[in-house]
């Protein structure tokens, strides 16, 4: 039987429904919370670690910004990440201490910022065998952007690991690879990370397809 | 546990809307002008995914007539929001027609008079004290999902001169992974607007605009009550099981 992987397409199988831009108003749908709306008893937001979660809570922030150097504050953000241990938990359950999959949300408060309230992640096997560096994925969402836009989040203090990483180090441009590295501040005791996404232009975010 | 053979179909990105698309003038300055980088092997960070099963529903969270009140007072027939009443609903399956059972499917809308509940409208529609616009639900075992809601109205925005977005109800899924995860728009069968829209206009190809087409069925409208819709949503197929001998 001739396998499916192995003709185009088109010819066997169905066609993916087209993206459309998740609009201004995604936060009326998505977060609740960020458009002003009443919440429901249980909503995917961004506390996706809690105390009590294993490993070093961290949060991370950042904003998004356009090609003309503005804010961004209408976009939608979704996390995925290992846990400390670096094995994903794809069980959402807002009882665990720590979930795997999170949600933020830029706005006009805050300085349009966005914000994960997690832990930070271990190292998960590439394919290859090889580890790769302790990173979050991100999808970013927002009017004028037409399907979401993919990337990766890694941490600064974690040089060794990111050279190594068989996705980072792949990147053509060193230069480039940086705008994938979150910068380490301390506040209050706090660690935080912080990682602005450019969606284009000087300093433009490396962003994925896979 | 990451079993490295499970793979996706490859994402048509001439299928999809390009990034760029001056006809739709916010995407100018928000899409990227590099290539994207090519993850070339997809990781377990690709492949894996949130599951949904333990998020815990309210009784009408996929039941917009019923799920938002602003005023607790209003009860009964008279707190109901102003429209049509429809049923919207489908199936998602993958892209070998696999059903995608226990998925998360969410939803968001404006209201019949094109308004939406977000403080940035300020669409001279007026707001409806009974509906909130959003609603969410798991698919069943068979990849079934269903909502009932008002048709909401098309609005202008400020693209060109005069644009206007046909009705349309944004719907945002899942899948198995984060490599299926899709939001896109159900149209509605028959609008006009449509082949006007700068927002549908992204999209190439006429057949990838049929794809987000909800269709008028007639068997399952509820007599004296709404009209049905029903809306498909295809994700990315799942290339695992054929290489499960291996």
């Amino acid at each position: 039987m001739k396998q499916p992987n192995s003709v185009p397409t088109s010819e066997l199988m169905l066609r993916e429904t087209a993206s459309q831009t998740a609009g201004p108003y995604v936060h009326i749908g998505l977060a609740l919370a960020a458009a002003g709306n009443p919440t429901r008893d249980e909503e995917i937001w961004n506390e996706m670690a809690k105390p009590g979660a294993e490993g070093e809570l961290i949060e991370v922030v950042g904003t998004v910004i356009d090609g003309n150097g503005d804010l961004v504050r209408d976009a939608f953000l979704e996390a995925w990440q290992a846990d400390a241990n670096g094995v994903y938990q794809p069980e959402f359950d807002l009882k665990k201490p720590f979930n795997s999959f999170g949600r933020t949300a830029t706005t006009f408060d805050h300085g349009s910022e966005w914000s994960l309230k997690t832990v930070k992640p271990g190292p998960v096997a590439h394919p290859s065998g090889q580890l790769m560096a302790p990173h979050i994925n991100l999808a970013i969402f927002a009017r004028g952007i037409n399907i979401q836009l993919q990337t990766r989040l890694y941490f600064e203090d974690e040089a060794e690991a990111n050279a190594a990483c068989p996705v980072l180090s792949r990147i053509e441009s060193p230069t480039r690879r940086q705008t994938l590295i979150a910068k380490r501040e301390e506040a209050d005791g706090k660690v935080r990370y912080r990682l602005d996404i450019k969606l284009q232009g000087e300093g433009e975010t490396v962003f994925f397809d896979f | 546990m990451q079993d490295h053979n499970k793979r996706f179909v490859e994402r048509d990105r001439n299928w999809h809307p390009p990034a760029y698309a001056p006809g739709y003038k916010t995407s100018v300055p928000r899409s990227p002008q590099q290539a994207l980088a090519s993850m070339q092997q997809a990781t377990a960070s690709e492949l894996t995914g949130p599951d949904f099963r333990h998020l815990r529903m309210g009784p009408h969270d996929n039941d917009l007539l019923l799920n938002f009140r602003e005023d607790p007072a209003l009860a009964g027939a008279a707190g109901l929001p102003v429209g049509e009443r429809i049923i919207m609903f489908g199936r998602v399956i993958d892209q070998f027609g696999k059903p995608v059972p226990h998925t998360l499917v969410e939803m968001w809308q404006a209201n019949a008079g094109g308004r939406y509940r977000h403080r940035n409208d300020r669409y001279l529609a007026p707001l409806d004290p009974g509906f909130g616009g959003v609603g969410r639900t798991l698919t069943d075992e068979q990849g079934w999902y269903r909502f009932r809601t008002i048709k909401p109205g098309p609005y202008p925005w400020p693209n060109d001169p005069n644009s206007w977005r046909p009705s349309h109800i944004h719907v945002s899924v899942m899948g198995p992974s984060i490599s299926t995860r899709l939001i896109t728009q159900m149209y509605f069968e028959g609008d006009p607007l449509i082949p006007l829209c700068p927002i549908v206009h992204t999209i190439k190809d006429p057949a990838a605009v049929e794809t987000m087409i909800g269709r008028l069925d007639m068997a399952r409208s509820k007599p004296m009550d709404c009209l049905a819709y029903r809306f498909d949503l295809v994700v990315r197929g799942e290339l695992q099981t054929y290489f499960e001998n291996q």
